[in-house]
């Protein structure tokens, strides 16, 4: 698995979580790039991520990642492949 | 249980034909999550939650200034959620010598909102109790002393049910039981906690939501009522019509347990009112024996309602069970170990719940308890007597079956009614009846006890509470009368009337005593309203068939030229 792979994953749990089927993500993603994301929404994308991926994030990297790629090499790292 | 990325789905849905109830959320850590669950849990049940979210940790701040948003936002509930993490931080900053005092002092906190919250709102207050956490601070030893954090938190917990059972409009959410079904594990998320300060992982959110809305629900009515069961393999191992009644498992027998503690179960659901029926596909004589004989059966006859055995399909015995009992649909619980029978019931009698029960009977009773089907708002000691009332009631029916003229058997029936105002014995009764009638209800108010008393202590109102009985028995307290002074005319304010008694001619005898009232009141004029609902469209021509002159919206009845009329019911002295 590359990150690559892993951004497409987490596009489509973004899709579903913040129901709209036009969100498209990108290495550079962050919050400010897609309006429903905010720290409420945030806890809901990170429980599905977790349950998605079968991983658990340490407390300090949920609001640690600088954007949607470094999250998904955290998600790569955790998931070992 | 629907999980929270449905039930924030739910929120773009639409609510408009649901019926709408204004909640105000205070919470001492991030409610804005439980809010949203709350809503769109909601959905699921058809009520629009309309909820006024206090600012983060402002629960005193709200509650003790009265020109605050929580009471401009004008609540029917007001939702009081403190934490036990909040509440373990407090215990921690007080010195060793107040933690003994602890419980108590928070208790009169409670105390105090709930006084100031319910003097300037009518409305109810559910307030959370607390998910046990053991510090291990002391380890076991917690339970040897008074001052450890775990023996102060079982003692509010205590101490909030006891406040509960004296104050009328207080119900307490269950946090503790629920928290309890689910796991700390499963409870709390501390990732999330540390970084939003949000008490609850996403999981535990929609059961929370849920038991606030069965609590909702149970307040405004929507009850179930009676649980439909079926025999085969539900209430015992085995196939009687094939195994015989030596061989169903039982007490001892294999995994008889299983089948004997969940009977156990649907009797205490019994003792506290609600009806039990048997539908089964079987010989009647075959399936009642185990009743009648068998030495570890829980459930006898005399637990059942009403017991339907033959080989016709489910959905219309359903159907005869429901004209039978005369309750809604959406009132029964349909529960049966057979997958087909339970889609067959789903398809075609739609509004009958039908757990999808597990395989294995040995989880049947835990199931079960975990759907909290049987959620209610009052209780009342005519509720213990429900199932023998309608046992009489079909001793009615068959003796009806020898008359062909209606009036010689209302005459046989010996009837007498017992007419008290309101008073403290028959305020809960009163109070149930106003809140859990929908058919004979002509306006549809709902009052709690509390109500109940004012209007009985108030020269505004006159008001009356019937009972009825007859040779078969007695129907209880049935029917309420709340008559409004109004300057030149009496309004019926409320008139309710179990569907126990229709066609017995007690509408008669009510009208001939609100005349009575009236004359003696000097009212010329008596007024009667008729607000259709849903469920009272029995009560359309109520008024027009009692003689009342419709006036554009209202009716009217002329106390001068009324003639008491004839009926079977005679008049007795009330017990209370």
């Amino acid at each position: 698995m590359t990150v690559d792979d892993i951004i497409k994953e987490v596009n489509g749990i973004f899709i579903d979580v913040l129901d709209n089927d036009a969100i498209v993500l990108k290495y550079e993603t962050t919050a400010k790039d897609i309006e429903e994301w905010d720290s409420l929404t945030h806890v809901q994308l990170v429980v599905a991520i977790e349950k998605h991926f079968k991983i658990r994030f340490k407390s300090s990297e949920i609001q640690g990642y600088k954007n949607v790629g470094e999250m998904c090499e955290g998600i790569l790292a955790y998931t070992g492949k | 249980m629907t999980d929270f990325n449905q039930l924030k789905k739910n929120l773009k849905k639409d609510f408009s034909k649901f019926k709408s109830a204004r909640i105000a959320l205070l919470g001492d850590s991030a409610t804005q999550l439980l809010a949203q669950a709350i809503r769109g849990y909601g959905y699921e049940v058809e009520m629009s939650f309309e909820i006024w979210e206090a600012d983060y940790d402002q629960i005193e701040m709200q509650v003790f200034d009265t020109s605050s948003e929580v009471y401009a936002s004008k609540p029917d509930y007001v939702i009081i959620f403190q934490s036990t993490q909040k509440l373990m931080k407090y215990f921690y900053k007080l010195p060793a010598s107040e933690r003994a005092g602890f419980a108590d002092a928070h208790l009169e906190k409670v105390r105090g909102m709930y006084d100031t919250v319910t003097s300037k709102l009518k409305c109810r207050v559910i307030y959370f109790n607390f998910a046990m956490m053991d510090d291990a601070v002391f380890g076991n030893f917690a339970n040897k002393i008074d001052f450890s954090f775990t023996y102060q938190l079982r003692k509010i917990n205590l101490g909030l049910m006891d406040l509960a059972r004296g104050l009328k409009n207080l119900f307490i959410n269950d946090i503790e039981s629920l928290a309890c079904r689910y796991g700390t594990d499963t409870v709390n998320d501390m990732s999330i906690y540390v970084n939003t300060d949000i008490v609850f992982s996403l999981d535990f959110m929609p059961a929370v939501a849920k038991n606030i809305a069965d609590i909702i629900l149970a307040i405004s009515g929507k009850l179930k009522k009676c649980a439909i069961l079926d025999l085969d393999n539900t209430l015992w191992g085995g196939i009687i019509g094939d195994d015989g009644m030596e061989n169903i498992q039982l007490g001892d027998l294999g995994i008889g347990k299983a089948f004997t503690e969940f009977q156990l179960w649907l009797k205490e659901l019994k003792k506290r009112g609600i009806l039990l029926a048997v539908c089964s596909k079987n010989t009647e004589e075959i399936a009642r024996e185990p009743f009648e004989k068998h030495p570890d059966m829980v459930l006898r006859m005399e637990d059942i309602s009403i017991f339907v055995a033959n080989w016709d399909n489910k959905a219309d015995n359903i159907r005869r069970i429901q004209s039978v009992l005369n309750i809604g649909f959406d009132s029964m619980v349909f529960i049966d170990d057979n997958p087909v029978e339970r889609e067959m019931v789903k398809t075609h009698v739609p509004d009958v719940t039908v757990p999808d029960m597990p395989e294995d009977p040995a989880e049947y009773a835990g199931f079960l308890r975990s759907l909290n089907l049987f959620e209610t708002a009052s209780f009342s000691e005519e509720d213990e007597s429900r199932t023998e009332q309608y046992q009489q009631e079909a001793k009615r029916k068959i003796a009806q079956e020898v008359y062909t003229n209606e009036d010689d058997f209302l005459a046989s029936l010996n009837m007498k009614a017992a007419v008290s105002p309101f008073n403290k014995f028959n305020t809960p009764r009163v109070s149930q009846l106003t809140q859990r009638s929908n058919q004979f209800n002509l306006r549809t108010v709902r009052y709690t006890e509390d109500d109940i008393a004012k209007i009985a202590a108030s020269a505004e109102y006159l008001n009356r509470a019937f009972s009825l009985k007859d040779k078969f028995g007695d129907y209880g307290l049935i029917s309420v009368i709340i008559l409004h002074k109004r300057e030149d005319a009496l309004f019926i304010d409320t008139w309710i009337m179990s569907c126990r008694v229709l066609k017995r001619g007690m509408e008669i005898f009510t009208l001939n005593e609100i005349v009575r009232i009236a004359r003696e009141a000097g009212f010329k004029k008596i007024i009667g309203e008729y607000l259709p609902t849903p469920k009272n469209g029995l009560v359309k021509n109520h008024y027009a068939d009692l003689g009342f002159q419709s006036t554009g919206g209202h009716w009217l009845l002329d106390v001068d030229s009324y003639a008491d009329r004839v009926n079977f019911i005679g008049t007795e002295e009330p017990v209370n």
